[in-house]
């Protein structure tokens, strides 16, 4: 049996060692992770902007900024839905500039092709982020993207999944009246024929949670955007 | 040392077949359903665990005189933690798509039975060369597993090995259909107990 004092030490001088390494392994690769990290965001804003990769062109780090820079342009939008001259969304520092909005717009040929807004929000066990894009009509949804949740894989984890996403390609997110209603995704699948069914997309079985906490969550963001798509609406746009 | 010695040999391919940490010991079957859906992930899971098993084996043998028997789980399982995070890291850095599916399997490598049980079973009483055999060896028998029950679950639940098509369009056109339930985690118990029963017809294996 070995003295206390000697467990003591040698605790000690094993956490030291260990942590030692493991602090300067992490912050070797902080600057790969982040990276990896910014490309990944970069390809969830291109692929809900309808952007995909293809055998020609595989999506690499480089070809995913070079898309990203020749077609997309970002701006910043405040409460009012006016465009804040001068920013771009990197100068967005989330905590503190709460009343500014990041958009992400794409241009294909002079002509922009769709906006692409952050969304985020509690799930069920955790927060998703992801991406929104709006057709240039600023009415129908042009796609969605979840980059980053910790749902249940198989259930809620399936908000990632093309089958799920892809049910929100053309739906409306303002009803006839012209009033912000959200996209809703409902329990089983959607009936066609409702007239509903502009604004719903077929539900996750054994994942009501996560749907609901989506819908509330879209709906928030939507509304934070709704005075800049407005303006896109009425024909002052960008 | 002789490393490559008739008893090392025994020490690395007894995992692999006799005493085979999953289908044997039915030690870290948790994971081998989680990451196995698709082959890719199988492959990088293994190897992470055959990564961490050998490493953290040799380094726990090499301390093994100087730990005090009162702390060495807590040694131990801090020096596996700390291999498991690196690992992580690693992969967040460099196969970030890859680290992305994998989620928190790979930081559930810490709580995986097999690397605590090769560490206080063998490590703590063999030297570094023959600990860091073992490792390998369990952690090799139990990548194999992973992949094999990879390989039928991507093949019937997808009709893909390692992504590529498998089961050609003429297949699909004829009504055929890939088996939803192998995409699901039933699919893997069902593979793996049918593996379990080969693995135990072939080594000879009988239950008391």
């Amino acid at each position: 049996m070995r003295s206390n004092s000697y467990t003591l030490i040698f605790t000690t001088v094993v956490t030291v060692i260990l942590g030692f390494f493991l602090s300067l392994a992490a912050s070797a690769l902080k600057e790969q992770q982040d990276l990896n990290i910014e490309i990944d965001i970069k390809k969830n804003i291109l692929r809900s902007l309808d952007f995909a990769p293809s055998e020609e062109n595989p999506w690499t780090p480089e070809t995913v900024q070079t898309i990203f820079d020749d077609y997309i342009s970002g701006i910043v939008v405040d409460n009012n839905g006016e465009i804040v001259l001068g920013k771009t969304p990197e100068d967005i520092n989330s905590d503190v500039d709460v009343n500014l909005h990041p958009i992400y717009i794409k241009t294909m040929s002079g002509k922009i092709n769709g906006y692409a807004i952050p969304i985020s929000g509690k799930g069920l066990w955790s927060t998703l982020y992801g991406y929104f894009a709006i057709e240039a009509d600023g009415v129908t949804t042009k796609g969605i993207t979840f980059y980053k949740h910790g749902e249940t894989p198989g259930l809620g984890g399936e908000v990632e999944k093309p089958w799920f996403q892809n049910n929100y390609k053309g739906k409306r997110f303002i009803d006839s009246s012209g009033e912000l209603i959200g996209i809703q995704a409902i329990k089983g699948k959607v009936d066609q024929t409702s007239s509903e069914a502009f604004h719903q997309v077929d539900g996750i079985s054994g994942a009501t949670m996560t749907s609901k906490g989506l819908n509330k969550f879209l709906l928030k963001d939507l509304k934070t955007y709704e005075p800049f798509f407005r303006r896109i609406r009425s024909g002052e746009g960008a | 040392m002789a490393l490559f010695s008739k008893k090392s040999k025994v020490v690395l391919n007894d995992p692999l077949m006799n005493n085979n940490p999953i289908t044997l010991q039915v030690l870290g079957i948790c994971s081998a359903l989680a990451v196995t859906v698709k082959m890719d992930t199988a492959v990088v899971m293994t190897l992470a665990v055959v990564a961490v098993l050998s490493v953290s084996n040799t380094v726990i043998a090499m301390l093994r005189n100087f730990i005090p028997s009162k702390v060495r789980i807590i040694v131990q399982l801090a020096v596996i933690a700390s291999l498991v995070i690196l690992t992580d890291q690693i992969l967040q850095a460099y196969m970030y798509d890859i680290s992305k599916q994998l989620s928190v399997f790979v930081g559930l490598i810490i709580t995986n039975c097999i690397v605590m049980g090769r560490a206080e079973a063998f490590a703590m009483q063999n030297p570094p060369g023959k600990s860091f055999l073992d490792g390998l060896g369990n952690g090799l028998g139990y990548g194999m597993i992973l992949i094999a029950v990879s390989f039928f679950r991507e093949l019937l639940g997808s009709g893909t090995v390692f992504g590529f098509q498998i089961i050609p369009d003429s297949f699909y056109a004829a009504g055929y259909e890939n088996m939803g339930l192998m995409v699901l985690s039933p699919g893997a118990f069902i593979i793996l107990g049918l593996i379990v029963w080969v693995q135990r017809i072939v080594a000879k294996i009988e239950e008391d």
